[in-house]
């Protein structure tokens, strides 16, 4: 039977991992995902998981204990956040190049300097081009959800991709909320039994795991690399629909909110979605056409079906919680306006970065941005494309 | 050797065919010097066969017997380490024979 429980962001993943129980789980505490560590250690030491947990001496490690753990045949999962997973980096590119399904829940933060430990996205977005799949939570309860449906995504045997799910630095991480908390058998049931390809750990068949490849391979072997990722689409929607099926939320690659009859859109990810919601009800009892529309999947990007929701709007926002320097636009914007491109119909877009460092987002900075777009669609013209929100000129 | 596209390889990098490192031919990597063996200089230590990171020295009967120049890439390491006074393998020019149309 599913039960409510009041848990922090931290606790929920905690408490997925302890239903899921992984063979290996490699971490090494860094705040504020530190509390995933510690639950899952507690639950390691009171006998409530049997997988075996390793604190290595850095998340460099970390990551290459997971490798070793999924290499040799092993359901592996780790979290971490900010310069922790900056330190896991070169690992990453090579969990995801050896197409091992290790799941990482990410508490989402920023990088230093200067030195921070509030949330945005610059850790994750960072780790975009590494072969993961990436995953972006708007609370705990879908954090919870997430976690659970990422084994599914990277175990599929089409897939065989490492999936990280993102939630919000001390914004979800830290705050208390009720979680519909499943069954621990129903959690199982949904998982399944975990077979890997190739384990290394099989006396019958001899192997090289991670060889080198010359000018004449490397390229064929990132190539095929690409194959799982690419198949990852279908499989994140059936995933999805089983699991609103099975447990009443159903998940797809973006939420849409009151995007049936409008006009302007504001796209925007993660926990700030949640205080946009608060502010397109309130523009819309103005009378305003705005909507919301919220990406959950950023890796594999769902350019088409993002696109095509979008290209009717007369004109859309783009926040991203992260900056990319040197790039016309950050990494969400460049995603969407790329994807519009080739629909002659498409709206004005433009783009913030809002956040950086756990900046708060207000009602009343969606509405700023609200009033912006209005004033596009009034005028036709856009000023200026890249812009910062509640920031000190 | 004919080269699979990408979508024959196996998934993951995973190399199924293990010892296939004999396929591929490390002499090519030679440029300009080769290692000779002095057979009567030699005492039958085995440092070269040890030291030599592409097994290129070629052991018969428990017996050092010469250099496999299909692996050999010339790295002179063998001749390093030969302790014997006289050494029982010391580096050469080795002359490179440059294809056919590429010759000017």
């Amino acid at each position: 039977m599913s039960t409510l429980k009041t848990l922090n962001g931290n606790q929920t993943i905690a408490e997925a991992v302890r239903q899921i129980d992984p063979d290996v789980m490699a971490a090494y505490p860094i705040t504020p995902s530190t509390a995933i560590v510690e639950t899952i250690a507690q639950f390691r030491a009171d006998g409530l998981i049997s997988g075996e947990f390793v604190c290595p001496e850095s998340e460099h490690s970390a990551m290459s204990v997971c490798i070793g753990a999924a290499s040799a045949g092993g359901r592996v999962m780790t979290a971490t956040a900010s310069q922790g997973l900056a330190l896991m980096w070169e690992m990453l590119y090579i969990a995801a190049g050896l197409r091992l399904p290790i799941v990482a829940a990410i508490v989402n933060r920023s990088l230093s300097a200067p030195i921070n430990i509030h949330g945005d996205h610059s850790d994750t977005m960072g780790a975009r081009d590494s072969g993961w799949i990436q995953i972006y939570s708007e609370n705990s309860q879908e954090a919870y959800d997430n976690f659970i449906q990422a084994f599914r995504i990277a175990e599929h045997l089409e897939v065989r991709t490492p999936v990280l799910v993102g939630l919000d630095g001390f914004i979800i991480s830290h705050s208390m909320e009720v979680i519909q908390v499943e069954d621990d058998q129903k959690v199982k049931e949904f998982i399944g039994e975990y077979k890997p390809v190739y384990p290394l750990l099989d006396p019958e068949r001899k192997m090289t795991v991670g060889p080198i490849d010359f000018t004449d391979y490397y390229f064929e072997h990132k190539r095929n690399q690409l194959e799982g990722i690419e198949n990852a689409p279908s499989v994140i929607e059936a995933v999805g629909k089983e699991f609103g099926q099975k447990f009443g939320r159903e998940y797809g690659f973006f939420e849409e909110y009151r995007m049936d009859d409008a006009e302007v859109c504001i796209v925007v990810m993660s926990s700030a979605a949640g205080t946009c919601k608060d502010a397109v009800d309130e523009l819309r009892e103005e009378g305003k056409k705005v909507g919301l529309l919220k990406p959950r999947i950023f890796r594999p990007f769902p350019y088409q079906k993002i696109a095509e929701a979008l290209k009717k709007m007369r004109a859309v926002a783009v926040l991203d919680r992260c900056s990319s320097p040197g790039a016309f636009g950050a990494p969400l914007f460049t995603e969407i306006r790329n994807a519009l491109y080739d629909y002659d119909q498409r709206p004005k877009i433009i783009n913030y970065v809002y956040g950086l460092g756990g900046r708060d987002i207000m009602i009343e900075h969606f509405k700023q941005v609200a009033a912006k777009l209005e004033r596009i669609t009034e005028t036709g013209k856009v000023d200026e494309i890249y812009g910062y929100l509640n920031l000190r000129e | 050797m004919k080269k699979e596209s990408w979508k024959e390889l196996t998934i993951g990098t995973i190399n199924l065919d293990a010892g296939n490192s004999v396929k591929n031919l490390t002499g090519t990597w030679r440029s300009g010097r080769k290692p000779q063996f002095i057979k009567e200089n030699c005492i039958q230590c085995f440092f070269c066969w040890l030291y030599c990171p592409h097994f290129a020295i070629m052991v018969e009967d428990e017996e050092v017997k010469g250099i496999n120049y299909d692996y050999c890439t010339g790295c002179g390491i063998c001749s390093v380490e030969c302790p014997t006074k006289e050494k029982a393998i010391v580096m050469v020019e080795e002359k490179i024979e440059l294809a056919e149309g590429s010759k000017k």
